[in-house]
């Protein structure tokens, strides 16, 4: 429903499919990776997470499928608190959800039809030539039906990302999240991409999250997005919103600026003093 | 001094992590049982791929026994022990032993090395989130793969030592010891028992070795530093094991 903006805004206030509340988390006892974060995931819509490299979108993602535990705060899909889950309830939800990782993250000792087999294999009971059949259409839908027999681990970057792409989608999950999902793709294949992302969502009622740091081409098929840097929030909204956005984390963001509120260096005393370059207060 | 509490309580934590892992690992073992196709390619990794370097190691250990046996033996006159000589031997202490060694060098550094590279491209924590447990769908078919194969190749360790290519093979074509005594001797002398006790201990060094390949290779740090580390300790830390529980067992079996 993407050319219906009020219908569309309607659900995301009534109908979020993930709902994250005063969200805190830090690996170990290092720095907060998050402080604080609320983030809405309306149900149906594609929402996009953008942000710094090294914000901790992969993060996000990885506390949403449950993989690391919050300090404080909430993460609940469909209403269920994700990180209060027995391990069987937990991973009954992880079937609803579809994650590509960042790296693709194949399984190496698998051909690419075994690879995308693999979830279909594992938790449903479809004969074998049906089986076959849902993987050729996914791979089709990725461009990769003529990959099958390659092993997954002779692919190059790009198609190895698409193959967990058609991985992620083999069980017809409700929610996909896509960790970069552009990330060293031709144009060509962007494109396709894209399309099927939006596709897929509008198709076949999906919810999807995607991370990426290909600014234009994200925001021409999001419903939603939000900025993320140093742990909070810094801009949300409709991509028109962000894009006119005044705020001055989002303009540099979206303006690729080095000089602005968000630092392009991780904190970092500063380079004089690292050289040793004499007294600076 | 307090560094030294700080490693003993290291340790001790190691230790408790490591056995809730086993508890973990036996758990899922029923499930590696209904997947027969994983574990038969795993017994093909761990076992076929280590047959080699058992068949040419226990040749030449049986060799060796065979001609050091003979030049003591016949000092007492007694050459005709020559079979028995190797055949307890191997049986009770080298079969284990050289092949614990040989597997953990072979077998666990690969299995630690395997499951390691999967930490740190993501596969686990890919399969986690496609929910299939990598410790029931890579870990224990790797674990009871070891667990089957080592008493196994302890088994053709000894036959390749005692009989084929070692023992029999110098003691007798070569030295000239009577076949027949050879056999004979050994028949008379070996018992059931100790060939039980044998695969008693090949079994738990199998387990011991791939219990520690494999939880090395689960916690390694996901980068290749944390590979490599997790191999040599696999190997450093499976091969004091198997001697210091060989001398353990040892005790309990032959007193
Ligand atoms: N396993 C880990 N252990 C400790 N720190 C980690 C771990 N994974 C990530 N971090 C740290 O957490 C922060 C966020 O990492 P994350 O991978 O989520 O970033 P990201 O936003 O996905 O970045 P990118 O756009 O480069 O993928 C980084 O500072 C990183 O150093
Ligand atoms: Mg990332």
């Amino acid at each position: 429903m993407p050319d219906i903006p009020f219908l569309k805004h309607a659900m995301a206030v009534d109908d979020n499919l993930v709902k994250i509340r005063g969200l805190r988390f830090g690996y170990g006892r290092g720095r907060l990776v998050y402080d604080g974060v609320d983030i809405d995931i309306p149900r149906g819509c594609v929402t996009a997470i953008m942000g710094p490299s090294g914000t901790g979108k992969t993060t996000l993602l990885r506390l949403i499928g449950g993989q690391w535990r919050p300090t404080a705060g909430t993460v609940e899909f469909d209403g269920v608190d994700v990180h209060r889950q027995g391990r069987r309830d937990l991973y009954a939800l992880r079937r609803r959800m579809g994650m590509l990782f960042q790296n693709g993250a194949l399984l190496t000792d698998l051909s690419v039809f075994d690879n995308v087999a693999f979830p279909l294999r594992e938790h449903t009971t479809l004969p074998e030539s049906m089986i076959r059949d849902l993987v050729l259409l996914k791979l089709d839908a990725v461009g990769l039906r003529g990959a099958r027999d390659l092993a997954a681990d002779a692919l190059s970057g790009g198609m190895a990302r698409r193959v967990a792409l058609a991985r992620a989608i083999a069980l017809d999950p409700e929610m996909v999240m896509y960790d970069e999902p552009f990330t060293g793709q031709d144009p060509i294949s962007m494109g396709v991409l894209m399309r099927l992302i939006r596709t897929l969502n509008d198709a076949l009622g999906l919810t999807s999250i995607i991370v990426s740091h290909d600014v234009a081409e994200v925001l021409s098929i999001s419903d939603q997005v939000y900025i993320l840097s140093g742990g909070k929030v810094v801009a949300q909204g409709t991509p028109e919103a962000v894009r006119g956005s005044t705020e001055a984390h989002a303009r540099q963001f979206l303006d690729g600026r080095h000089d602005g509120p968000l630092a392009f260096q991780y904190p970092a005393p500063l380079l004089a003093q690292d050289l040793g370059l004499g007294a600076v207060s | 001094m307090k560094s030294a509490w700080q490693s003993l309580a290291g340790l001790l934590s190691g230790l408790g992590r490591a056995t809730l892992f086993l508890f973990q690992l036996l758990a899922a073992t029923p499930h590696a049982l209904a997947r027969p196709r994983i574990l038969i390619r795993q017994l093909y990794m761990v076992g076929t791929l280590s047959l080699v370097i058992i068949v040419v190691s226990g040749s030449f250990v049986g060799m060796v026994l065979a001609l050091q046996g003979y030049r003591t033996l016949s000092g007492f006159g007694a050459t005709a022990s020559l079979g028995i000589f190797v055949a307890f031997t191997v049986v009770r202490e080298l079969g284990p032993v050289v092949t614990a060694l040989l597997f953990a060098g072979r077998a666990g550094s690969a299995l630690a090395a395997e499951i390691g590279l999967m930490r740190a491209t993501d596969q686990l924590s890919g399969m986690e989130m496609m929910a299939v447990d990598p410790l029931r769908y890579v870990v224990a078919p790797r674990f009871l793969a070891g667990f089957i194969a080592m008493p196994l190749l302890t088994a053709i360790f000894s036959v390749m030592a005692i009989g084929v290519a070692g023992g029999y093979l110098i003691g007798v074509s070569l030295l000239g010891v009577d076949p027949g005594a050879f056999w004979s001797q050994i028949h008379a002398n070996m018992h059931p028992l100790d060939i039980w006790q044998s695969m008693f201990k090949a079994l738990v060094f199998g387990a011991v070795i791939t219990w520690i390949a494999v939880y090395q290779g689960y916690h390694a740090a996901p980068n290749s530093e944390g590979v490599s580390s997790a191999t040599t300790t696999t190997v450093v830390a499976s091969s004091l094991a198997v001697l210091g529980l060989d001398f353990i067992l040892t005790a309990f079996m032959f007193r």
